[in-house]
């Protein structure tokens, strides 16, 4: 079997969150890049499977649509595991850009199984799973907690709105994966640093294709109130407030 | 022209969200002189589809040839039919856990601009302008739709609820002629019963490492049964397995919009954070007068919740009770 993870290069998830040119732009100086948190958990997820279980996987490959800045990222993701990478030269313009990259990228190379987040850390769109699967023309699942396979069939656990339900797919599949994938993402060792120096990363031009979505500016939230604050006395006085003047309870 | 909006059903009911739905839907389209649509897909009673037209829809679409569970294609193929056929202009879904698993391919298949997790109304429908939320919270976007059909997925309780209006309603059984055998199969399901979901929490009460250990659970589980509130946790006490994963709530867990959320014993780290702070009203309690988590706060006890929790519990028991 053949995996594709496909990997956005996001803001450590604590960055003071910035923005310039009059708040059209995102403002990177100072930022740390990270393998977004949820494909960073795919991917070990993967890497895991083919651990553990022989001959049942014999190839992960990693995707991202970036410019060579992010080529950090896809060595943190070959050094996790990854067998090669391919990297599309390109901006991420809008998510239906970047699915559309990535179809074009791949569309050849027959993966059995591609993963990819329920949302990045940045953008929020929840939306470049979804759409690769349909321009492939896939079977996809969403919020997938759990992930195994055996042969060319693939078992996963999603969550629905009040419980989870384990459904079965035949190969080729695309898993929107969440919370579950794997617990704790995988910590490159020291000889697959090494190893990713020389693992093959393939940068490909990008192809022809339109954006249907434009970020027009940018916007912090308001500020908020200072925080009305109270010791132990005074718990009769903040929920006689939360009843009287917020009317919360 | 026509705003087509999903109403999805839970076991045959419509859940407040959806009301929701058909509200922002109904703002939509008295600004642009349009008329709401709402598509039902699966058994739902008439008595119920008409419900509704208490929220502005005008006519009701029932699609009842569909898998018993959510097939992302096949949905999506009587979604792009019924659009087709309405020849609608916006499509409206809601933010959970089918919107993100079906809007994205109505997209992409339709070539339709989306925007998810839209916060608001369109602030220009010339050029049409949604804005969502980025960045886990942490800002917010303008998202400039290039496309003649939009389809955007509307953040939960970030639009009140009309209050319902008799209006006739039409209901129209459709068959949208798709194939409906899926390539997935079904094999088992597991329900969380008797238990407010977070998602359809007004209130939720949450706990973090500050609690100490899962034996204190009890009170807050008291605090949320008198307050009728859903339970939620941060990420350390999901993975200690004091408290089981569909409680976490956070960046990596689940993001909720809740009217009132009450914090015990959480530090209020930014992943944290970024789940939570759409509420509309943040409540923490924290000995640690200090704590992040009294900057995104409205109000604030500083205590230890041994002490503080069962005084809290008696106040809200009497304002109840009186
Ligand atoms: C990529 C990534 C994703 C993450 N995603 C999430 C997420 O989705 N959700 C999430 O919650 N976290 C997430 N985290 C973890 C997050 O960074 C914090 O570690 C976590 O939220 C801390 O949990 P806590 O507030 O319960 O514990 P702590 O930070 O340990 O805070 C405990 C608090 O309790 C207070 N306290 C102690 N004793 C008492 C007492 N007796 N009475 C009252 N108060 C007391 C302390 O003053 C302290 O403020 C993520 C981290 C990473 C790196
Ligand atoms: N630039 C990108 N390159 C490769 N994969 C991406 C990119 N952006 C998003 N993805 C994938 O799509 C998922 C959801 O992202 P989004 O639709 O932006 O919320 C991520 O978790 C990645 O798996």
């Amino acid at each position: 079997m053949k995996i594709l993870v496909c990997i956005s290069d996001v803001p450590d998830t604590t960055t003071k969150v910035k923005f310039k040119d009059d708040n059209t732009a995102f403002e990177t100086a100072g930022v740390q890049w990270v393998i977004n948190p949820w494909d960073e958990l795919s991917l070990t997820r993967a890497v895991e499977m083919k651990e553990k279980t022989p001959g049942l996987i014999d190839n992960i490959t990693v995707v991202t649509v970036g410019p060579k800045e992010s080529e950090a990222t896809i060595r943190k993701a070959l050094a996790i595991g990854a067998d090669n990478a391919i990297r599309v030269d390109a901006l991420p313009k809008d998510a239906f850009y970047v699915a559309s990259q990535i179809a074009e990228a791949v569309k050849n190379e027959n993966f059995d199984i591609i993963l990819t987040g329920i949302d990045s850390a940045d953008y929020n769109g929840s939306a470049v799973g979804g759409m690769l699967a349909e321009m492939l023309d896939l079977t996809s699942v969403s919020s997938v907690s759990s992930l195994n396979a055996e042969n060319s069939k693939v078992t996963v656990t999603r969550e629905i709105e009040g419980g989870t339900e384990t459904i079965e797919a035949a190969t080729p599949f695309l898993a929107i994966v969440q919370k579950g994938i794997a617990i704790e993402p995988k910590i490159p060792a020291m000889r697959g640093i090494m190893m990713a120096r020389t693992k093959p990363l393939k940068v490909v031009e990008p192809a022809d294709s339109e954006t249907l979505t434009h970020i027009e500016k940018f916007e912090m939230p308001q500020a908020k109130g200072a925080c009305k604050k109270f010791d132990a006395e005074g718990v009769d006085e903040l929920v006689n407030l939360l009843h009287n003047e917020a009317k919360m309870i | 022209m026509a705003i087509l909006v999903y109403t999805e059903n839970r076991e045959g009911k419509f859940k407040k969200a959806t009301f929701e739905l058909l509200s922002y839907a109904q703002e939509i389209a008295q600004k642009t002189n349009t008329s709401v649509v709402a598509l039902s897909i699966g058994n739902v009673e008439d008595e119920t589809l008409k419900t509704l037209g208490q929220y502005g829809a005008k006519k009701i679409i029932s699609v009842k040839n569909a898998p018993e569970f959510l097939d992302n294609k096949i949905y999506t193929d009587i979604i792009t039919s019924v659009i087709e056929k309405e020849a609608a202009n916006i499509v409206i879904m809601a933010h959970n856990l089918s919107g993100k698993a079906l809007a994205p391919r109505i997209s992409a298949r339709l070539k339709a601009g989306l925007v998810s997790a839209a916060v608001s109304t369109p602030s220009s429908y010339d050029p049409f302008v949604v804005k969502k939320a980025v960045f886990t919270g942490k800002a917010f976007a303008h998202i400039k739709v290039n496309t003649a059909l939009k389809v955007i997925t509307l953040a939960q309780n970030s639009f009140g609820i009309n209050d319902p209006q008799d209006q006739d309603v039409s209901i129209e059984t459709f068959d949208a002629g798709v194939d409906t055998n899926s390539k997935t199969k079904l094999i088992d399901t597991h329900k969380i019963t008797g238990k407010l979901l977070l998602t359809d929490a007004e209130v939720v009460v949450s706990g973090g490492r500050g609690m100490k250990s899962a034996d204190n659970w009890h009170l807050l589980e008291e605090l949320a049964d008198v307050l009728g509130a859903g339970l939620a946790c941060s990420r350390p006490i999901s993975d200690e397995g004091w408290r089981p994963h569909d409680e976490h709530v956070g960046q990596t867990g689940k993001i909720i919009a809740p009217t009132l959320y009450i914090a015990c014993g959480i530090s209020g780290a930014i992943q944290h954070v970024g789940g939570i702070s759409a509420s509309k009203c943040i409540v923490a309690i924290n000995k640690d007068p200090d704590a992040p988590i009294f900057e995104v706060a409205d109000y604030g006890i500083v205590g230890d919740f041994q002490n503080v929790l069962p005084q809290l519990l008696e106040a809200v028991k009497n304002i109840k009770n009186s």
